[in-house]
């Protein structure tokens, strides 16, 4: 059909038709008379001068007239593949639709779809018996925009959630790993994280994607996979262009990866100042290569990897160094010595903490006939500091071994250690000097401004010892009296801090444990063996404080244990 | 050498006199004994330790053995857990080959025995184990993550009331990417409050959790928060009660007072008891708040009046206690419906109980 065809042939008539009931692109001249209906569309502008593409389709579904811009639209979709004088599979899909269900209103939301390279929304006017007019309407850089947001939320995405994957470990195994499996997942088909040598050796982490990672320590020279050494030296990436995937060693391609290697990244990780270690990115040459985008991305995701990792090797080397220094400071586990059972339990104040200004140590006799030597102190304040006092006593005690029979010289020394060094705080303790004589024990206890410890009979009677003294540290002397106790089999002697007797709280939220409490629960503790009592104090304790903030706490028990095997004296339990 | 091996009926009262008597060295040679007549060392632990374990629970529940033998047994019975682990090297287990992972309890978990012989059972199918046991600090056990890098954190709970505490130490693991296999009776019968609490798995015993274990946790990627969870809490109620505990038990303690001239009489210790009691009413209130489950407060209600029959323990209402709790409940709807279906749960069982017990 010629394009003219509807100013002078029987087509026009259709568009007559078409124009009644569609609202014409017709911009009305001033004085036009109000309804479109009576506006001789002849005469002014028609549908066919419309910026927009329209079409009409007869009820076949093949074009029965167009204007240019339709024309110019057509001619893109058949020159993108599509069949001469037929439309985009979409717009007929939806004029059929349209003419098989005449009465139903149009779908909503409108039909759309590709033609050529653009995009297009079709909105349909009536369907008369000549078919029906399309209008499309292009929505190309909508579309583009949409995409380009939808992808760009995408990476957003990706990129949040790598990040608090890669931060959410401060442990560098777990680290190296999640990135490697990141990096596969998302940017690669196979991705390598290679440590800084430690001597001559490094560590690599390996992942297929949705593969698990795998470490292993490798000796190689980082000069031989091209862009490596330069990144493991902090120096500006290579670009994935320059890298030749065949001049790669055989260990960077992992088992698995089914085929030739087509495109390779190497990114430095950045850590806080050094070389964290370096990524190395692979995809097969069946895949597209990496494309600058990809590379750019890359980069990022090496530059959060590389915070993630340095942070956790910061923290597994402070976390070393505490660990070592704390190890001499933490309360020691206790057993049974020379046929006397031995129980502790520690709760330093705050949550985070394992060491405190509470401490106890056990230091046993040469043999079973020497005394066994026993300490639990508290120094004025809690935290750190006071842990660092803590360790200096027990040194100190430890030192004073050999005359620990006499407390009250080992006092008298300690006061006078304490007085002479920069520490101005003060410590309260009990010594209590530990032998068996035959099924019983002999103790012999010292308090030194400390709580006396208390003793729990088998009957259930529980008894102050009678010791008292002075705190040492603060006095240029100390006196003390010693008390001598003997344990009956299953009896215990316990030594605590205030921690215990001062924990506030209760049912009422505000009172403190106190020492009627802690002699009342320790008449149910009759008999049980030292370790439960241990644990019943400090339980009960807990609980009374509910969640409320607290000193730190220790307990100590010395028992006589209630049953002995053939041959007591020896320690049973040491039999492995 | 298993036709000659005893039925663990035989062995069970054995270990159980041994442990009652407070024997250590009659208890340890229980088991060796058994492990001798070829008992395999993880049967051992489920079928004969642990059934005494819970046989010592339910004396003491049936007020048949006092806290302090129950304590004791208890004492005794890790004695030989101990002695079973601690052979000499020729009768252990091939070393570890699996994997590593943690257990350890909830913050505030005093029971410590589910997760030891978890924690053994783990040990024996080649799992190098974190044992970290009772009273784990969070902190504790999230900074141990870091250190150790564990495959899974197993997380024992035996009081409903620490589901609470549970819920930060599962959201806290799963931070840091370590997934979370839940277990104990603090997490229901079915599991449900784990699931509830976001737990990557649960296991109804030791053989579970080394199922559960073997077949693979995956490990959590995405961040939660407790409301994600939980998105009723946004109502506040759970954290005002909690705030409140201490008032809200001083406030029904008065209110009893006023209407049982008895209570008057009470000297200091006793009003103490009732006041622990109101405490384990209000926390248990909590839980069920926190976890939006009546049956929470409910269970509780009724596991606490068995446990007063059995004691024959002086008859107060619990119901009026639950009524004055109500009454200072007014503006919590959620609260109000608890201690409601509580009432309601308590007159349709025990007819009159007492407002006692411990929820131990």
């Amino acid at each position: 059909m010629g394009d003219r065809g509807n100013e002078s042939g029987s087509p026009g008539r259709e568009v007559v038709g078409c124009a009644r009931r569609v609202p014409v692109l017709v911009t009305p001249s001033p004085g036009s008379p109000p309804h479109p209906r009576n506006t001789d569309v002849r005469t002014g502008p028609t549908w066919k001068d419309a910026p927009y593409p329209v079409v009409v389709l007869d009820a076949k579904g093949t074009v029965a007239d167009l204007n240019p811009p339709a024309r110019l639209m057509l001619a893109d979709h058949h020159d993108g593949g599509g069949p001469r004088g037929a439309v985009p599979a979409w717009l007929a899909a939806a004029h059929r639709s349209l003419t098989d269900e005449a009465n139903v209103t149009p779908a909503v939301p409108p039909a759309a779809g590709a033609i050529g390279d653009r995009f297009f929304e079709a909105h349909p006017g009536p369907l008369t018996d000549e078919g029906v007019v399309w209008w499309l309407v292009e929505e190309t850089g909508r579309r583009r925009a949409e995409a380009s947001l939808h992808r760009a939320r995408e990476q957003a995405e990706t990129r949040a959630m790598v990040s608090s994957t890669l931060l959410a470990s401060l442990n560098v195994p777990r680290c190296t790993e999640v990135a490697t499996q990141l990096a596969a997942e998302h940017l690669a088909d196979a991705a390598l994280l290679v440590l800084p040598p430690v001597g001559r050796r490094h560590t690599v982490t390996h992942a297929l994607r949705g593969g698990p990672a795998k470490h292993t320590t490798r000796q190689f020279d980082a000069r031989d996979v091209p862009g490596l050494a330069e990144a493991l030296q902090g120096f500006p990436p290579v670009p994935a262009r320059w890298i030749d995937p065949g001049a790669l060693p055989e260990w960077v391609v992992p088992e698995g990866f089914g085929g030739p290697v087509g495109s390779v990244i190497v990114a430095p990780l950045p850590g806080h100042g050094v070389s964290a270690g370096a990524l190395i990115l692979l995809r097969a040459a069946a895949e597209q290569a990496f494309t600058p985008d990809e590379e750019a991305f890359a980069r990022l995701f090496a530059a959060r990897a590389g915070t993630a990792l340095s942070a956790a090797r910061l923290y597994s080397e402070q976390s070393a160094i505490t660990t070592t220094l704390m190890r001499e400071l933490l309360p020691p586990t206790l057993e049974s010595l020379h046929g006397v059972d031995y129980a502790g339990r520690y709760r330093a104040a705050s949550d985070h903490e394992r060491i405190g200004g509470d401490f106890y140590d056990v230091h046993p006799g040469a043999d079973a006939s020497q005394e066994t030597f026993v300490v639990l102190g508290d120094v004025a304040g809690k935290g750190l500091e006071a842990a660092v006092l803590t360790g200096k006593i027990r040194n100190t005690l430890h030192a004073l071994l050999s005359l620990a029979s006499d407390h009250q010289q080992v006092l008298t020394l300690l006061n006078g250690a304490l007085l002479s060094s920069h520490h101005t705080r003060f410590a309260t303790l009990v010594l209590a000097s530990v032998g068996r004589e035959g099924r019983r024990v002999r103790l012999r206890l010292t308090s030194a401004g400390h709580m006396p410890p208390l003793i729990v009979r088998a009957d259930g009677r529980v008894e102050e010892a009678a010791t008292h003294g002075t705190l040492v540290g603060a006095l240029p002397s100390v006196t003390v009296r010693t008390a001598e106790e003997v344990l009956e089999p299953g009896e215990t002697c316990l030594l605590y801090t205030d921690g215990i007797t001062e924990a506030r709280g209760g049912p009422l939220g505000d009172e403190l444990f106190g020492e009627r409490r802690l002699r009342q629960a320790l008449v149910e503790c009759a008999g049980m063996p030292g370790e439960a009592i241990v644990e019943r104090v400090q339980m009960l304790a807990a609980q009374w404080l509910g969640g409320g903030g607290h000193d730190d706490m220790a307990v100590l028990a010395i028992s006589a244990p209630r049953t002995a095997p053939a041959g007591a004296g020896e320690d049973p339990r040491r039999d492995t | 050498m298993s036709t000659t091996r005893p039925p663990a009926a035989v062995l069970c009262d054995e270990l159980w006199r041994a442990v009652l008597e407070g024997s250590e060295y009659d208890a340890v040679d229980v088991v060796r004994a058994g492990l001798d007549a070829g008992w395999q060392e993880e049967d051992l632990l489920l079928d004969v330790v642990a059934a005494v374990q819970k046989r010592i629970g339910a004396e003491w529940a049936a007020d048949r053995i006092t806290v302090a033998q129950e304590h004791a047994a208890t004492a005794i019975n890790e004695r030989v857990i101990a002695a079973l682990a601690h052979r000499p090297a020729a009768g252990r287990p091939v070393p570890p080959h699996r994997g590593r992972v943690t257990v350890t309890c909830v913050d505030g978990e005093w029971h410590a025995f589910p997760a030891r012989l978890v924690a053994e059972v783990l040990r024996l199918r080649g799992w190098q184990v974190d044992y970290l046991g009772a009273q784990t600090p969070t902190p504790h056990l999230v900074a141990h993550q870091h250190h150790t890098d564990s495959d899974a954190v197993l997380l024992s709970g035996s009081i409903p009331t620490h589901l609470p505490a549970a819920h930060a130490a599962i959201t806290a693991c799963q931070a840091v990417g370590v997934p979370v296999l839940a277990g104990g009776r603090a997490f229901g019968e079915d599991g449900r409050f784990a699931r509830a609490l976001g737990a990557d798995g649960w296991a109804p015993d030791a053989r579970g959790a080394a199922a559960a274990l073997e077949a693979g946790l995956p490990r959590p990627t995405a961040v939660r928060q407790a409301v994600d969870d939980l998105p009723h809490l946004v109502d506040q109620e759970y954290t005002m009660v909690v705030r409140a505990r201490s008032r809200l038990v001083r406030q029904v303690l008065t209110d009893l007072e006023a209407r049982f001239p008895a209570m008057r009489g009470y000297d200091d210790a006793q009003r103490e008891r009732t006041a622990e009691d109101l405490v384990h009413i209000v926390d248990f209130l909590a839980t069920a708040l926190y976890m939006d489950d009546a049956g929470v407060f409910t269970a509780f209600l009724g596991w606490t009046s068995e446990v007063l029959t059995a004691r024959g323990v002086p008859v107060h209402s619990l119901a009026t206690g639950l009524d004055i709790l109500a009454e200072q409940l007014r503006d919590f709807p959620r609260g109000l419906r608890i201690v409601r279906a509580g009432a309601a749960a308590l007159s349709g069982g025990a007819a009159d109980v007492a407002v006692r017990g411990t929820a131990v």
